[in-house]
């Protein structure tokens, strides 16, 4: 496969001093930087959410510890939970989209760059605004630093008499301006996905991780706004004596419940879409055959986008809502189920008789289709809202969503840094880091979140900071720390592969996994041009066709 | 890069990159003004004391047939300016930013009435924190149009609009149009059924 890159002949490039480079940095509008600052600023936030989870599960160790204050135990799993949905999550999908979109669809760029960059910055300055709140959280009443509502931020808790200080304000504050991001970025990729694709590259002939970004996009639009409107009163209940949630004055503190869930439930699926994106990428080039029903893969993907927006109040069975609304919302949650099962079935059908190569990408993978499933079937269980009743706000809730978040969402980006590392940075990431980084968080996640259910069952609440010795839940949460340790670990191995394979990794080349969408018809990292040449598709496959003129896909297109 | 050698048709058209984009902020707009619809309409009639919409809201109906022709006179704007009549388009233009700018005249002269003469303000009820903060809301797209229209309009004094700029009038048209289309909503919710 020929090079595309444009060479001028005697033209000399200097290295920069790096004043220069940062600046670059600092500046950019290229959506391939944009996409690596968003993901560098992701794992970012994802060590000092790790931090923050250590400390947790140090204080849990064991019955009675004294790690830890109550006060400073509350304040770590708001900041925990905030930080790993908005700033890790959030940030990391979008990263990969931004990055991704524009070369999957032969584009130059984003529909619009500077659009991209500010997007980028007000969610990562957004970011530092929450973790400023250590510094001026307190005011001047002395109220304790950093946020300690809970990342739902029930009413009344957020209010001016149950929390004051300031530490609220950065919380809403850093949601707001961050989610301004998200939705510039969302509003940018639905652009970049209608208007910038190259010719031939028909909706219906995009990579699936292209089409799977325009469903989350869509998403974005209709679920993070809730969220921004509810902050919105929060801040006039906080600032303007205003009286949406507050119950003296005749408010509800049940419509923050809602107005946070018609956000918060429809966020899982934006953060397990793309996921699904990168299954839907990985999972083909590795068994060696085209993705398995594709049409109905995008319709699947969509119906979860449509479906997922009506669930919301199965957060809410233990409120007492009439047995009308309980019975609606358990049944959208089990529907949910059904387009969900279409795609897990469709990828096994897609390495069903493959030649499945089990490199570190789709060893990822295919820990994500197995925890997926078992996180789908808790959630199952948790909808039938009489079973609810009992386990709401238990431990048991902890690690159905922890499952679905770690073992589901995170596996496949881990896979997806495998399987895109060597085009952003033109080094392949050793395998045998990978491999260890692999087992190893595989074995501490299934310690951690297996052995989490059961004290959950065992009726053990989740939030305290402490419990008594004697119930039958000290050893198994001595296990669940073990395990995050043992993953805290592997995250190490991982992040020391990043860095010692961007040094002395294997030199990529343009295509190491001899996969079929654009983005590796062009040099590792890529140009940033992209594309020397405006590509031309006539096929799902556009690079299959090129390396095999004698048979194909668009003959049968 | 052609990987294979299918010539391709000249007929090969996306939408405009600008007026999806403001689909899309639309969209999300909507969303945000769903919310402070519904908290609208659930907390009618649960404010624990005075003063009660029946009371004190008289329903703007000049000002809101300012606003509404507004969205008439610009889309006649965006068609003369995409016919070149450059003429037309300034007047109508102009004409639309002085009804635009009545309606948040009379937005103004309503809260005065209400501040100083009833003495509701966002905090005193429910009510008065659901009305200030849903009419509040639109008056803020309502002032953020203005000024992007204002722009358009030195712009255009200065004759640095033509018909190559006449995509980029339609997008902010169309954000134009969905200001109207929310006050229609905002009309209904709070001067006819939040009575």
């Amino acid at each position: 496969m020929s090079s595309n890159a444009i060479t001028i002949p005697g033209a000399q490039i200097e290295a920069r001093p790096w004043v220069d480079e940062l600046h670059q940095w600092l500046t950019t509008v290229d959506h391939k930087r944009l996409g690596i600052l968003y993901i560098l600023s992701a794992l970012l936030f994802l060590v000092i959410g790790g931090v923050e989870a250590l400390i947790i599960r140090i204080q849990l160790m064991h019955s009675h510890n004294n790690f830890v204050s109550p006060q400073v135990f509350n304040r770590l799993f708001t900041m925990h939970g905030t930080t790993m949905i908005f700033f890790v999550a959030m940030t990391m999908v979008f990263g990969f989209a931004n990055y991704l979109v524009p070369l999957m669809i032969g584009a130059r760029d984003m529909a619009f760059p500077r659009l991209n960059a500010f997007s980028f910055w007000l969610s990562f300055l957004g970011g530092l605004l929450l973790y400023c709140s250590f510094l001026g959280g307190s005011g001047l009443y002395g109220a304790g630093n950093a946020p300690d509502v809970g990342w739902w931020a029930y009413a009344p808790l957020g209010a001016r008499a149950f929390s004051p200080g300031h530490s609220s304000d950065y919380w809403t504050l850093a949601l707001l301006v961050s989610g301004f991001g998200s939705i510039g970025t969302a509003i940018n990729i639905i652009a970049t996905v209608l208007c910038m694709r190259c010719p031939g590259m028909k909706l219906s002939r995009m990579p699936l991780l292209v089409w799977l970004s325009l469903v989350m996009a869509g998403m974005v639009l209709i679920t993070i706004t809730p969220l921004s409107a509810a902050q919105i009163m929060l801040l006039i209940d906080r600032y303007l004596g205003g009286h949406f949630f507050d119950t003296q004055a005749g408010g509800s503190a049940v419509l923050w419940m809602h107005f946070f869930w018609i956000f918060g439930h429809p966020e899982v699926y934006i953060l397990v879409i793309p996921a699904f994106a990168f299954l839907s990428e990985i999972i083909p080039v590795f068994s060696r055959k085209p993705i398995f029903g594709y049409p109905a893969m995008v319709a699947a993907t969509v119906s979860i986008g449509l479906v997922s927006t009506s669930v919301w109040a199965h957060h809410m069975f233990t409120v007492g809502m009439n047995s009308y609304a309980n019975s609606f919302f358990a049944i959208t949650t089990m529907a949910v189920g059904v387009p969900t099962g279409i795609k897990i079935f469709n990828w096994i059908a897609t390495m069903w008789g493959g030649r499945i190569q089990f490199k570190v990408p789709m060893l990822f993978c295919i820990g994500f289709l197995f925890q997926f499933l078992i996180a789908g079937l808790t959630g199952i269980m948790q909808g039938a809202a009489p079973f609810d009743w009992q386990l709401s706000l238990s431990y048991f809730v902890v690690a159905h969503f922890h499952y679905v978040i770690v073992g589901g969402i995170l596996f496949a980006v881990f896979g997806a840094f495998y399987y895109w590392y060597p085009k952003m940075t033109g080094r392949m990431l050793s395998e045998r880091l990978g491999k260890w980084h692999f087992w190893l968080f595989l074995i501490g996640f299934h310690l951690t979140f297996d052995v989490m259910h059961i004290p959950g069952l065992l009726g053990m609440p989740r939030r305290i900071y402490t419990y008594e010795p004697g119930r039958g839940w000290d050893t198994l949460n001595l296990l669940v720390t073990i395990g995050a340790f043992i993953q805290a670990i592997a995250i190490l191995v991982f992040v020391a592969n990043l860095i010692i394979s961007y040094f002395n990794g294997a030199e990529a080349g343009n295509d190491p996994w001899d996969a079929w969408t654009l983005e590796w018809s062009i040099g590792s990292p890529p140009p940033a041009y992209n594309f020397a040449i405006v590509p031309t598709v006539a096929s799902r496959r556009p690079l299959w066709d090129q390396k095999h003129p004698e048979d194909p896909d668009s003959r049968y297109d | 890069m052609s990987t294979i050698a299918t010539p391709f048709p000249e007929t090969w058209r996306l939408p405009y990159r600008g007026k999806v984009a403001m689909a899309g902020l639309i969209i999300a707009e909507s969303a945000i003004f769903t919310i402070f619809v519904v908290a609208y309409l659930f907390y009618v009639g649960k404010s624990l004391s005075g003063p009660t919409p029946r009371e004190v809201l008289e329903a703007p109906i000049f000002f809101t047939i300012c606003l509404l022709s507004s969205s008439f006179t610009i889309h006649l704007a965006a068609k003369s300016l995409e016919r070149g009549k450059r003429t037309a388009f300034q007047s109508l233009w102009l004409l639309t930013i002085v009804l635009g700018g009545l309606f948040l005249f009379g937005t103004g002269r309503e809260w005065h009435r209400l501040i100083y003469e009833h003495g509701l303000t966002i905090s005193t009820n429910l009510f008065g924190t659901t009305y200030y903060s849903l009419v509040g809301l639109h008056a803020f797209h309502v002032t953020a149009g203005l000024i992007m229209l204002a722009i358009v309009a030195v712009f255009t004094l200065a004759g640095r609009v033509g018909v190559e700029q006449s995509p980029r009038i339609d997008v902010l048209a169309m954000y134009w149009h969905f200001v109207d289309a929310v006050w229609v909503v905002v009309f209904t919710v709070v001067y006819i059924l939040g009575r």
